[in-house]
This record gives C-alpha cells, structure tokens and sequence, in this order.
C-alpha cells in the first residue's frame, strides 16, 4: 500500500468518473466485470491509483477494497504508487535483448541517474521493464507515454530524452 | 516492399499503417463481401465453410477453427448468452504480428467476428487488446464505432435481422491474460488465473456463457475465407492447412520485420528472402520458430517448413511463426536466462510448479552464466525441466512454455553448458550484461 501524501490522490472520485463507472457496470453482466477497466480510467485521470481511490472504485463496483486491490495489483499497467509525469517502459524480452537492450538501458539509467524501477528526483521520468511491446522489429524498443520508439540505441537516448523533457516544459 | 494482392495476401492486402480504411472505403476495397454471404448462409454452413478451408487458429495451439466453433450449443443468441471474444494479447516475446493488424485494418478482424457470432449464434463481442498497444486500441475504438454508424454493427445489421455488437477491452498488461480460460477470467474482473478444463470456454466460458475465443489473426482470416470460399483459400497455402500466414523474424536479420505468406513457406525463404538473411558478420547458429514459449531448432532445420506439422516433426511447434534468431555471437545461455526470467516473472503464481520452480530455473542459469556453476547444477536444470515440463502438471501451458526452450537449449547448448563450467566465465562479449562485461 502506498503512503504518499497527495491531497488529490486522497480526495473524492469526481462525479463524472463514478457516472462513467455505474455505466460501464451496467453494462456487464457483474458489476465487477468493469474493474480493470475503471482502475485505468483512475490511472489516467491522476496517474495512479491511491487508496481512497481504490477503496472508492471498490464501492461503487460492489467490491471489497481488497479484493479490487487484489486485481491492482496483479496487472503490469496498474500502478499503485505515484509514477513520474513520463513513465518510460524498456522492453527486457528476448529480441530486444538480442540486439543490445542492456547497453540502451545502462545508457537510459546514467542519463536519467535512477535504476530500473525508479522515478527521478525532480518527478518527470519513471523507468519500469516491460514485456515484449510487440516491436520486435525495432529492437531494442521501448515506449515513452503513449510515445514507440525502436530501434533504440545507445547513442539515441540523450536526444530522446531531452526531447521529451523540452515537450514537457513547453506544456507546462 | 511491393503492393499486397488481396488474391494472395489476404490478410494485409487491405492493411494502411497511416490511416485504417473507413467502412464505405472497406466496402470499395471489397470488404463486407464475408459477412454478406455469411447473412445468406445457415450458422452451420459458415461453421462447415470454415471447417473445410482447413483454417488453424493462429495464435499458437493451431486446433482448426470451424470444429471449435461446432462445440458451442446451438441456441439462438436471444434464448442463450453467449459470446465471441478476440485475443489480441500478444505479449509472447518475439510475437509481433496482430499489432499490424489492429492498427491497419481493425474492420477485417470486426467482420471476422460478425461472421463467427452468427456461425455460433452469439450477439456479443469482445475485443480484448494489450494496454500498451496505445495506437491500436485507439484505432480499434474509432473502428467500432464508425462500424456502429455505418450499420455494420448493433441491431438490426444492414436489415438483415442479425444483431451483433463489439466492445473493445484494454488489458491490465500481464502474459497469462492470453491464455484463454486466464482472458476469460480477467474479462470477469479477477486475476487472471487460468482455469482447469473441462468445460471448455465453448461450452462454459466468460461468466459460464458458451464463449469463443479466437487469435486477431484467425478471426482476420474468416472475411476473405466467407467472400472467396475455401477452394480459394486452400489454394494460397504450401501445405494441407488452408491460407496464409503472417510470418517474421526477429534477432541478427538485415531486415527484421513481418510477411504475410503462404502456409508452409520455409524458414530459409523467409529469412533470405524476405529478411534480408543474417546481418553481417553474424551466422544464424539456432533459432525459436515461433515465439519464447518454442523448443530451439538448430540453424541445420534452417530450411524447415513454417507449416504446423514440420517444426513439430522436428521438435519444437510452429506457435505464432514469427521465429527469434540467435546469432552465433550471442552467448546461449545468456538467451535462455533472458527467457527464463521472463516466464519466472510472468508465471500468475497459480499452480506451485511454475510459481516456484521458474524461479529456480532463473537462478540455476544466472550461476553459470556467472561462470559459479557446477555440474550438479546442469543436472538440477535436467531435473527440472523434467518435473515442470510436462502438460497436465499445471493448469495451463505456461508452464511447459517456459520449459521447452529450456530443455531443447540442454542439449542443443551442451558444449557451451560445460564450457562455462570448465572456464568458469561466459566466453561470449554478447551475453552478459554491459556492467558484468567491463
């Protein structure tokens, strides 16, 4: 369970995410069938899923906090502790490492100064490991956001990174 | 790359990776042709068309589609729920097909379900799609709805009385969601656990309703199979299976990538012709002809038909067909270490062999690749890829995925096992990790 302090993360489920949950329930044959689907809808609102979150989702789906938090936890894409406004995830599966994902990696760690699994201090960039994004093509792959890229090497990551990071200054 | 024939290569004939066809320019483009004279057809002749074109599911067990489509009972979908549901997962490493086909031509695989809800007299479908295919989901929702607009979906379809509606599922992301009892269970709002069977999903699938689960890639081969029917479709084929095949490769290519083919083309055309062969400097010395969870064959199977026979001939199976190369720079155990700490860590932790012994395996390989490994440890790895492997010990084939290229890597790596043992390093620069290396 996460204990991070953020007032956002502990307030209320705005009324149009709750409304759109009762919908999509009513549409499934059990309430619960909607769960995984509504966690991703809190995620995408605030990034992650906080306990006053889950605990209310729970409620309108007719779960027990546990148990939704029992799904929360089971899935890669669910976060439930804060992630970094960009979450970076680093194919780890077998043809991008064929073709030199540990170098892109070691490379993406020294430029960002956090190791796998970790968000940067000044909370722009968390770097997780994926499973195999489909983009075996273009090994090593990795996908920023919503953002493909592949193949990524080495050389690549500084240009890529900073890029981002300007994108995000300017939307700031 | 030259231009698709929709007469050859039915599949991406119609695939645009810019921008999807619309229903009215899919419709120019011959689309809805399937679905029309499936609407004149009985559910059980769709069912027999299907059976006959010797279509085999392709994402990875190859049972044929149309006599999996005869278990569901045959109730009209207003007197039974049922439902049809596509499997658009594809987390296998290695396994990079379906993306194409969802960012490219999402309304092939929607009428590929409309076809099958009315072969199997079901009004429900679902799409369920991994969570970070961002750009496919997006494209697959537009589908849906502009299908939905245009009358292709919903009531009442094209006033032929069929009804038939899609909802599109984005995954929590874990690899055993596209086990299909484990889909089911997650489309239910659980973990993803497998199931035990029986009852099959056709007979007591998603919330006890007679369910269907198919590939992305079988249910885009059905609109082309209804529009052309099967002498068509069993002509474009190398082999006794009927159709083609999204094939590719990845690892040392010159030109990694995926092609549509007919079933039964070689691995050798498919890598030197299609691929561009290997990348200089490098020789293929093994490969996984179908995704992680397949038995290495060595590069003397080179020539090997991709059909669903050959490669099992051999020893491994055909899976998804989209074969990994290892190199004969690339340390194998260092590949297999990769693999077996990715099943290690996508086991659901359901059955106790895989929960446990996964991780153990992990362990065993790390040790030697880090030149600590004894003898004894090669013989705990026989041991056990012996216990975990064998079907039936675990509820799903995760397990037995997990184990194949491990045991196949036992013997064909022998030498370089015992190498690692003897010098006590890893003697490849490709292999260990960048830090290790230095």
């Amino acid at each position: 369970m996460s204990t991070a302090d953020n007032t956002a993360q502990n307030a209320e489920l705005p009324s149009d995410l709750v409304q759109t949950f009762r919908d999509m329930a009513a549409h499934e044959h059990h309430a619960r069938g909607a769960s995984i689907e509504a966690l991703r809808l809190v995620q995408e609102r605030f990034g992650w899923i906080s306990d006053a979150h889950l605990a209310q989702t729970a409620q309108v789906l007719g779960m027990t906090p546990a148990d939704l938090d029992g799904i929360a936890t089971y899935f890669n894409l669910l976060f439930r502790k804060p992630v970094g406004k960009n979450v970076i995830m680093l194919c780890d599966s077998v043809s991008c490492w064929l073709m030199g994902q540990e170098q892109t990696r070691d490379r993406l760690c020294k430029k960002l100064q956090i190791k796998m699994g970790e968000t940067t201090s000044d909370g722009e960039f968390t770097l997780l490991p994926i499973v195999c994004l489909g983009h075996c093509d273009h090994a090593p792959a990795m996908l920023i956001g919503k953002e493909l890229y592949g193949p990524v090497r080495p050389e690549d990551i500084d240009a890529i990174i900073d890029d981002v990071r300007s994108k995000n200054h300017d939307h700031a | 790359m030259t231009t698709p024939n929709p007469e050859k290569q039915p599949l991406t004939a119609l695939v645009n990776r810019e921008a999807p066809l619309d229903p009215a320019q899919y419709e120019a483009r011959g689309g809805w042709r399937g679905i029309r004279r499936a609407l004149t057809m009985s559910p059980d002749e769709v069912i027999e068309e299907v059976k006959n074109s010797k279509l085999r599911g392709r994402g990875g067990a190859g049972f044929n589609t149309g006599l999996k489509w005869s278990f569901v009972p045959k109730e009209p979908a207003k007197d039974r729920l049922k439902y049809v549901v596509a499997n658009g997962d594809e987390m296998e490493p290695g396994t990079f097909k379906d993306r194409i086909l969802v960012e490219g031509n999402p309304l092939q695989l929607i009428e590929g379900m409309m076809i099958t809800g009315h072969a199997i007299q079901a009004d429900h479908g679902i799409i369920f799609l991994r969570g970070e295919y961002h750009l496919g989901l997006e494209r697959l929702q537009k589908a849906v709805i502009q299908a939905r607009e245009a009358g292709w979906l919903g009531k009442n379809i094209q006033g032929s009385g069929f009804d038939f509606d899609i909802h599109v599922h984005p995954s929590g992301g874990r690899y055993i969601c596209g086990e299909e009892t484990a889909l089911i269970t997650a489309l239910e709002g659980r973990r993803a656990n497998p199931r035990s069977k029986p009852p099959f999903p056709q007979v007591g699938g998603l919330w006890g309703a007679p369910t269907v689960v198919n590939n992305i890639e079988t249910f885009s081969n059905v609109p082309p199979i209804l529009a052309n029917g099967n002498d068509w479709y069993l002509g474009l084929s190398n082999c006794e299976d009927g159709g083609t095949k999204l094939y590719g490769v990845s690892g040392r290519a010159k030109n990694p990538g995926v092609f549509e083919l007919p079933l039964g083309t070689s691995l050798g055309v498919i890598l030197n012709e299609y691929a561009g062969g290997m990348q200089d400097g490098y020789k293929l010395r093994a490969f996984l002809p179908g995704g992680a969870s397949t038995a290495f064959l060595g590069a003397e199977h080179e020539n090997i038909l991709m059909d669903y026979p050959s490669p099992e001939k051999a020893g491994s199976r055909l899976g998804t067909g989209l074969a990994i190369l290892l190199d004969d720079r690339t340390c194998p155990i260092g590949m297999l270490k990769n693999l077996e700490h990715f099943f290690a860590q996508e086991s659901c932790g359901w059955c106790t062999p895989c929960r446990d012994g996964l991780p153990w395996v992990e362990r065993l390989l790390n040790v030697i690749e880090d030149g600590k490994g004894t003898q004894e440890d090669i013989d705990r790895l026989h041991d056990a890829a012996r216990m975990i492997g064998p079907m039936g010990r675990t509820f799903c084939a995760h397990a037995p995925g997990a184990i194949a290229p491990l045991s196949s890597g036992l013997t064909l790596f022998a030498e370089d096992f015992q190498r690692h043992i003897r010098q006590q390093r890893c003697t490849f620069s490709q292999g260990r990790s960048a830090e290790q290396a230095a």
